[in-house]
């Protein structure tokens, strides 16, 4: 049971890593603190990643890990670090409620995720069973990061935590193929790009990246 | 009757090494800023001059201004015999869950900013109100810290979750991490140290512990900082007890055990002391009003840390 | 046991109201009619407290009937451990206020208004209490409603009075109105109105459902759960402090009776989600509550919106006690309810000293507002003292009682993952969090409550030339604040004597609590949690007896006067003082922004200008816009279209009734097939 104990507890420890950054992604104002936040989350998620590949004895996961590590705790951050600094966007993030609403909500969520995963996946290994409760709770999590926020960049980062907890999800279930994961991967790396542009013209058109500014456009009312 | 004389001195040993930690701490901290720094046996000398000065007690104070230093004193002291030091299980141990202990320092900030109240001046009045604010979100935070201890050691006695969390049974989980940094989120704000309070001075941005404690002088005052010192003690000494419960010994196990848990308990309380002069010295305080956002972060992550519990192995 | 002691006093107390009539208006009249009241009390608490005493022993029941009422029901009456406990709880309340009236009440302007109302009020809660069948019940339950809205009412003129005792008529009358379809639910088509015949039926579970909701609507709007608290601020403030202390601590014990009664005793088998329900309002209703206390200026409905807050943790153990019924764990559901029925035995005894202490300081001053009071503990020691220890005691500050039961309540909140629903797992510690939170609260709510009230300098003349009370008002509230000690440093007494009420209602009890070591408090196992109020208070004693003795020997016991200091700069004009208002706005734009929608509005005059600067607060209730305003303008709306009726011909009004006629028989023969 030990030996056992040492490795759940570890996965356990990442996975449940990974829930708490998205917290403290939830807290932050800034823009900056908000991105390297998103790095660690997806260090975490490459940490927790090729924990599983160790477990699990599964090589390829260790691709997965290294993708999430190059791609989303390096590149994407320092891409979104020179976005955020081309835009001039570095200022407070205004919030469409408050903090302390936002996660007490996002408490809701995690609650209601354990609730749900828990009993459905009862007959499931302990280890995906919680591993599933963890990867719905982060991506209930970047789904609110995403309503939560007027600013379309921190938007794209909730949609990138959204999908941290996809390869999460992934990994806990046992048996992702390869392919599947560097398909998502570069999707993500594809939606980052297009999104990024459309951030720009964004910019162009209304000269600011809040959302709320395209309601306006449409002729919505606030 | 070994076993009062065990609990006597562990309330002796607090009270003993109270000042000296406050004085660890500023000492630290002024090696930190390249200065000097007083003496750590320089808060014994404040207190025993404290002590020994008349009392200016202003015209409209009452007699609760002149007991309350006595009653938040004896309260926390009380408080801080029962966190378990060098040794578990002591004889009076069960008299007070972990959530007594909490409440018993409820109580004392409860008369603390009475007295703060009582001279009717403005300074007094600023201190009780910003204090009592940080306290409703403080104490819900400590209880569902308290919440994870005990629903893991199925117990709210200090002394059986200090044995549980020795024993092979706790692994490594994100709840007990959490509530780590929780605790330590709650032993700041309570203490009123650097990113919630600074203790070290009279500015009015800085005002919530030292404006409620403006109008006290000589002994009065050396008590409610004898009592600060001893908060900051228990603090620390609980967070060790928990989450480096190492070298701890049981009660009736001889001199030699309690020995070994005495220096355990030191060393403990030097890091500590330093650890958090290393942290005040690398932070800026915060605006008053950020405080209800970083004591609701550790509201969440206590709740958080309950939450999680539920999906971590065996319960 | 008998039951003819307990219904002789409710009859002499009747008879006092009657009597009360010509003697009001006399010298010494009122002071008769009171000593009267606090004999006959103390009387009636002599048998529920020898019932609760004689042990757990479920089968010290003792019934009457008496041919009054419907012919063909008759008036039952019983007395159970429940209602043993219940009773002790009224009659200590009444005792209390009928003491302290006798001081008091030489204050009142119009005996008359008061004194048989009075004691009416005190009979119909006892009568409550007894009842064992739904008529007597309601028609007691009715009657106390109406006794204590004639209470309110006492003083009409006073502005505001008027609209309270609207709002409460209408709010009784509504919630009696749910208690009466509750009874009807209950009691089924054959009318089995006894509660021994309810008791035996099985209701469906649909049916028991609707009767749970209806309780609730009936029984928690005279409790004054949230959103139904809207009455219990205006109206326990309006009527005068000893029944405002009554109002507070003993009538919404009443109402926590009702619930209990029925929901424990007579609904049979609980359901799972009703304990979700009753735990989530219970801790939204003791949250908000301390919420709305903490944003009030006035003393009374500060004390009466802390009621709410205190109804919410009863709730709260109410709610975890069913919980555990629902998953047949007896002995968790016996500490949840003991945890709450130590809170009805709590809240009604330190709110009673409160509004005492309330009344004394109206007495004294002529003023409920705060911001015109301070400094009283120089005019007014013992009622300072007096107050303190009751504030000490509700804001759950050990060695007091208010902690025991908060503590035990959160001991049975730390059972609950052995629930085996998911949803209750998760529910629970959210709801403890709510409740560390009102805890917390609390304390900052009689901070302010006492620090800006007794403490500070005198904001007014009248707070300056203040004169301490009588010395029955005094020995009532230190009657008061001593049995609040003893309760905190002896709870095993009471813990024993509950344990007849949980043996009774869940066939569990708690472990018996007086044969522990040293006295201390067991909710479950010795190595699972503990608490000894006794040996803490014994150590805080003693420390501090040796601190004060030790220094004053040893170092220095020179004491000098002098201005206060005030980093230097003193400003003698007790204006600059933190008033009431200041003192809770951290708090009001922590949680209120986002419960009260609060709003600050600073008016700054331009340099030069010497117009003051104003500052403008603005709150909203959010109770009020989301739950009574749409209803109002539903009922203003229907009460519009209905008007009509009034205008129509005669020949419009026969077609009507002739129309409902028709329908009526139609249903009927439907309803036959």
């Amino acid at each position: 049971m030990n030996g056992l104990g040492l490795y759940f507890d570890v996965a356990h420890l990442l996975a449940g890593g990974l829930v708490l950054v998205s917290f403290m992604m939830l807290y932050q104002f800034r823009m900056y603190a908000l991105l390297n936040f998103y790095a660690v989350h997806a260090l975490v998620l490459s940490a927790s990643v090729a924990w599983q590949a160790l477990i699990q004895g599964a090589p390829h996961l260790y691709v997965t890990a290294g993708i999430a590590l190059v791609f989303k705790a390096l590149i994407i951050p320092v891409a979104l670090h020179r976005i955020v600094q081309r835009l001039g966007i570095h200022r407070t993030i205004e919030t469409v409620v408050g903090i302390g609403p936002t996660m007490l909500a996002g408490m809701g969520l995690v609650a209601l995720s354990i609730g749900v995963m828990l009993p459905v996946t009862g007959s499931a290994d302990i280890l995906a069973r919680e591993d599933l409760a963890f990867a719905l709770a982060v991506i209930l999590l970047g789904l609110l990061m995403m309503v939560s926020r007027h600013n379309a960049v921190s938007q794209v980062v909730g949609f990138m935590s959204l999908e941290n907890g996809l390869v999460l999800a992934a990994t806990g279930a046992k048996g992702m193929p390869l392919v599947v994961e560097i398909s998502v991967a570069f999707s993500v790396l594809i939606a980052f790009i297009v999104i990024g542009i459309f951030l720009f013209r964004i910019r162009e058109r209304f000269d600011t990246v809040d959302v709320q500014a395209l309601d306006s456009f449409r002729g919505e009312r606030r | 009757m070994n076993a009062l004389l065990v609990q006597g001195s562990q309330m002796l040993l607090v009270l003993a090494l109270a000042p000296l930690l406050t004085g660890w701490v500023r000492k630290v901290k002024a090696r930190l800023l390249r200065r000097r720094g007083a003496s750590v046996w320089q808060p014994y000398r404040d207190l025993l001059r404290l002590l020994r000065k008349e009392a200016v007690v202003a015209d409209s104070a009452s007699w609760l201004f002149r007991v309350a230093p006595y009653l938040i004193f004896s309260a926390i002291w009380v408080a801080a015999a029962l966190v378990p030091t060098f040794a578990i299980n002591l004889i009076f141990s069960w008299s007070a869950d972990l959530i007594a202990i909490v409440a018993l320092l409820g109580s004392a900030r409860f008369f603390l900013a009475l007295a703060g109240l009582d001279v009717g001046t403005s300074f007094g009045g600023i201190g009780a109100s910003r204090e009592m604010m940080i306290a409703p979100l403080a104490e819900p935070a400590m209880i569902m810290i308290v919440f994870t201890l005990s629903l893991l050691a199925g117990s709210t006695q200090l002394s059986s979750i200090v044995a549980y969390m020795i024993g092979p049974e706790v692994g490594l989980r994100i709840s007990v991490a959490m509530s780590l940094v929780a605790l330590v989120m709650v032993a700041l704000a309570e203490n009123a140290r650097i990113p919630v309070d600074n203790p070290a001075t009279h500015l009015e941005l800085t005002m919530v512990h030292e404006a409620m404690v403006l109008e006290y002088s000589g002994r009065h005052l050396a008590m409610i900082e004898a009592a600060a010192s001893l908060k900051l003690l228990l603090y620390v000494s609980l967070i060790a007890a928990i989450f480096t419960p190492w070298g701890m010994a049981a009660a009736g196990q001889g001199l030699g055990h309690y020995l070994v848990g005495g220096v355990a308990y030191l060393g403990k309380l030097a890091a500590g002391g330093f650890l958090l002069a290393l942290f005040e010295t690398s932070i800026a305080k915060m605006r008053v009003f950020r405080v209800s956002q970083f004591l609701s972060a550790a509201l969440m992550l206590g709740l958080l840390a309950v939450l999680l519990l539920f999906v971590s192995r065996n319960l | 046991m008998n039951l003819v002691p307990s219904l002789s006093i409710v009859a002499a107390l009747l008879a006092l109201g009657v009597l009360a009539v010509p003697l009001a208006p006399r010298r010494g009249g009122s002071a008769l009619v009171y000593v009267a009241a606090l004999l006959l009390t103390l009387a009636a608490l002599a048998p529920p407290v020898a019932l609760l005493l004689a042990g757990v022993d479920a089968g010290t029941v003792a019934r009457l009937s008496l041919p009054l009422g419907i012919p063909w029901l008759g008036a039952h009456f019983r007395i159970d451990a429940l209602s043993a406990f219940f009773l002790v709880v009224v009659n200590l309340g009444g005792a209390a206020s009928s003491l302290y009236s006798l001081g008091y009440g030489r204050h009142e302007p119009s005996p008359g208004r008061v004194l048989p109302f009075y004691c009416a009020f005190l009979a119909g809660m006892n009568l409550v209490v007894l009842a064992d069948d739904a008529f007597s019940f309601l028609l007691a339950w009715e009657f106390m409603s109406l006794s204590s809205w004639a209470l309110v009412m006492a003083h009409h003129r006073e502005p505001g009075n008027a609209l309270a005792g609207f709002v409460y008529l209408t709010m009784a009358s509504f919630g009696t109105l749910s208690l009466l379809l509750a009874f009807g639910v209950l009691a089924g088509p054959e009318g089995a109105y006894t509660f021994e015949q309810i008791r035996s039926r099985e209701p469906a579970p649909l049916l028991a459902s609707l009767a749970l909701v209806l309780v609730l609507l009936g029984a928690g709007s005279k409790a004054g759960l949230v959103p139904l608290h809207a009455w219990l601020p205006l109206a326990h403030p309006a009527a005068p402090s000893q029944v405002s202390a009554l109002m507070s601590g003993v009538m919404t014990k009443v109402a926590v009776y009702g619930f209990v009664r029925i929901v424990f005793d007579l609904l049979g088998e609980p359901q799972l989600w009703w304990s979700m329900v009753v735990l989530a309002l219970g801790g939204i209703t003791s949250a908000l509550g301390v919420l709305y206390a903490l944003m009030q200026h006035d003393l009374k409905k500060l004390l009466a919106y802390h009621t709410v807050e205190n109804i919410g943790i009863i709730f709260i153990g109410l709610g975890l006690a069913m919980a555990f019924r629902a998953n047949a764990m007896g002995w968790a559901a016996a500490l949840a309810l003991t945890a709450a029925l130590f809170h009805v035995l709590n809240h009604s005894l330190f709110k009673s000293l409160l509004f005492f202490g309330a009344g004394a300081v109206l007495t004294a001053t002529g003023e409920r507002d705060m911001e015109k009071l301070g400094g009283l503990i120089h005019r007014m020691p013992r009622t300072a003292f007096a107050f303190l220890a009751g504030s000490a005691a509700i804001s759950a500050l050990p060695p007091l009682n208010g902690f025991v039961s908060e503590w035990l309540t959160f001991q049975a909140m730390l059972v609950s993952p052995q629930l085996p629903q998911w949803g209750l797992k998760f529910l629970v510690p959210a709801v403890g969090a709510l409740l560390a939170l009102s805890a917390a609260l609390a304390a900052a709510c009689f901070v302010k409550a006492f620090g800006v009230t007794f403490l500070g300098r005198p904001r007014s003349e009248r707070a300056r030339t203040a004169r301490e009370v009588d010395g029955f008002a005094v020995g009532a509230m230190f009657a008061l604040a001593l049995l609040c000690l003893l309760a905190g440093v002896l709870p095993g007494v009471v813990i024993d004597g509950i344990a007849p009420v949980t043996q009774y209602l869940l066939g569990g009890r708690m472990p018996e609590q007086l044969s522990q070591a040293w006295l201390s408090i067991v909710p479950i196992t010795a190595g699972r949690s503990s608490y000894n109020g006794l040996l803490l208070f014994a150590f805080i004693a003693l420390s501090m007896v040796v601190v004060i003795t030790a220094i004053h020997r040893l170092a220095s016991h020179a004491v000098r006067r002098g201005p206060a200091w005030d980093c230097g700069f003193a400003d003698d004009n007790p204006r600059a003082q933190y008033t009431a208002g200041s003192f809770a706005q951290p708090i009001r734009r922590v949680f209120g922004t986002l419960v009260f929608a609060a709003r600050e509005h600073v008016t700054m005059p331009s340099p030069g200008d010497m117009a003051p600067a104003r500052l403008e607060v603005r709150l909203r209730d959010p109770v009020w816009e989301l739950f009574y305003a749409p209803i109002a303008v539903a009922v203003g709306f229907a009460a519009d279209r209905f008007d009509r009726l009034q205008f129509l011909t005669i020949r419009k009004y026969l077609s009507l009734v002739f129309g409902a006629l028709i329908l009526l028989l139609l249903v009927l023969v439907l309803w036959a097939r």
